[in-house]
């Protein structure tokens, strides 16, 4: 289980997140949905530790993440996570199977390379993409292709939890689909623990069991996605419904 | 305007620069405790030496040939005015191997290497793949860091010996086709008179200037702002603060090794 504790992250004069609270449960699907520039993928961050939470708690499992000082330990933390980037964030002086396998061809997961190539090809398969893409760099691709490849590099070597920054924008809506599809197969089938960031909201009922709206820098709303639709507060309404009107101010 | 703003921006630059000097050195401090640290990630340095050390070898052996060229001439004229033409070869030796063997390819590694380290680990910051990185658990100080500092400490001697060599040579086709030396008894003279100590002292230098090199790359590229704009500053002050470091260290060596 994932709980953010009234989590502060400023930026210079830029508050991004003014007291975050969020419970994730394992097992199970959390998407966060919310403007442009609320502070999404920094809360993501602030989970793995990659931003450093000005004040407040992350809690894995009731443990301070904080408290993972040692290197072995930072590994251990961090050897049960995956992560797609928004950018995708692929190593580009790497090859596609490379890439991938990155996590299976050095440290504590290392295994042969030839396995570990079979393994990217198959993890490749999965998100679409054909095992003649192995070979190609990053560089050679689109930028959905792109998306899809740090997608499969994320789930590559079977992390109990799994964050998703955007995973079907830039996708056409078969593939998108496809990606819906594959992130629940992840949650149900290996019983992960996703928390997926996501604009288009026929992803968002998809893939989540819970719905988390980020506004202010605070959870303005949060529940089970069955609740989403009926929910009243006008923020969360003008959100799903994608209208200019309301309270939410177009220019931020 | 205040009177006392020259005084404020003095301190302020003061601080700022006592600022950069703790940053860096709080750097090498990182730099050396995880080379001393498994995992070393042997492939990369591979990959590094063979990046900064054998593609750097037309740079430099071109640089040192056209400056040992160029020095035989100066000395030549210059040994002229007290009719000592005849020391070109003990000369340009020295001036090679003590220090512009070592000091140009410090320079022109610094401008070839420094500048491609910052961009390549700022283009990685901008583009969340050192966060990748750190998120599939390996550290970017033992897989990006290290092995270019590595690699760099040890192509540089070895890029220096081909660079003095090379110099050297750049004198003798000088003084042999147009100032009329005797060959074999350049070659003499440079053989005889070089000293151990000369050639091992430029190449220990040349050993600092690589570390010096990559470590100021590896440094201005982590700390690259945002944007491209950020991993332009980045590689600019790589080029600066490396060739800058490379001198200044130059001459503290200078002074360790050849004042008794
Ligand atoms: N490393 C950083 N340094 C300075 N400011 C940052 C940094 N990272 C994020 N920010 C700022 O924090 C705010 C939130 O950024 P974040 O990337 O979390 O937005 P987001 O909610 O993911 O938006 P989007 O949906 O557009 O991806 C932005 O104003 C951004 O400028
Ligand atoms: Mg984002």
């Amino acid at each position: 289980m994932i709980e953010l504790r009234d989590v502060h992250k400023a930026f210079g004069s830029n508050k991004v997140l003014q007291g975050v609270d969020l419970k994730i449960d394992k097992g199970t699907s959390m998407v966060i949905i919310g403007g442009s520039g609320t502070g999404k993928s920094v809360t993501l961050k602030c989970v793995l530790g990659l931003v450093t939470p000005d004040s407040g708690q992350v809690l894995l499992e009731g443990q301070d993440v904080a408290s993972n000082r040692s290197n072995a330990e930072r590994d251990a933390f961090l050897a049960r996570f995956g992560m797609l980037f928004q950018g995708g964030a692929l190593f580009d002086s790497l090859t596609v199977w490379q890439n991938v396998a990155f996590r299976l061809l050095r440290g504590s997961l290392k295994k042969p390379k030839e396995e570990a190539r079979a393994i990217a090809v198959e993890k490749l398969r999965r998100v679409g993409l054909k095992p003649e893409t192995a070979d190609m760099f990053p560089a050679e691709l689109s930028g959905g292709m792109q998306k899809r490849v740090g997608l499969a590099r994320a789930i590559a070597a079977e992390p109990e939890i799994i964050f998703f920054d955007e995973p079907t924008t830039g996708l056409d809506p078969i593939m998108a689909g496809v990606i819906n599809e594959l992130i629940r197969e992840i949650v149900v089938e290996m019983g992960a623990t996703a928390m997926t960031i996501t604009h288009d909201m026929s992803s968002v009922r998809a893939i989540a069991d819970n719905v988390a709206m980020l506004h202010g820098g605070v959870i303005h709303w949060t529940g089970p996605v069955s609740e989403m639709d009926d929910a009243s507060d006008p923020y969360l309404r003008q959100f799903i419904n994608g209208s200019a009107e309301g309270p939410i101010e177009a220019v931020r | 305007m205040n009177p006392l703003s020259p005084v404020a921006a003095v301190g302020r630059s003061t601080l700022a620069l006592l600022a950069a000097i703790g940053r860096v050195t709080l750097y090498t401090g990182a730099t050396l405790s995880h080379l001393v640290r498994p995992p070393f990630y042997f492939r990369e340095f591979l990959n590094q030496l063979m990046v900064i050390g054998y593609f750097s070898l037309p740079v430099v052996g071109l640089t040192t040939l056209f400056t040992g060229g160029a020095l035989a001439l100066q000395i030549y004229a210059g040994g002229a005015r007290f009719n000592v033409e005849a020391v070109v070869p003990q000369i340009v030796a020295i001036g090679i191997v003590r220090e512009l063997g070592p000091v140009l390819t410090g320079l022109m590694v610094a401008g070839r290497v420094s500048s491609a380290i910052a961009a390549e680990i700022g283009t990685m910051k901008v583009t969340e793949q050192i966060d990748a990185l750190v998120t599939l658990s390996t550290n970017p100080m033992k897989y990006l860091t290290v092995p270019r500092v590595v690699a760099a400490t040890i192509a540089l001697p070895l890029l220096a010996a081909v660079g003095n060599v090379i110099g050297i040579l750049g004198g003798y086709l000088v003084s042999v086709l147009r100032l009329d030396f005797n060959g074999a008894t350049y070659i003499r003279n440079t053989v005889e008179f070089l000293e151990p100590s000369d050639i091992i002292s430029g190449l220990v230098k040349a050993a600092v200037f690589g570390f010096i090199v990559a470590l100021m790359g590896c440094f201005h590229g982590m700390a690259s702002g945002r944007g491209a704009q950020g991993v332009g500053r980045a590689t600019t002050n790589a080029v600066v603060s490396a060739s800058i470091l490379i001198l200044a260290s130059n001459f503290i060596l200078t002074g360790v090794f050849f004042t008794e």
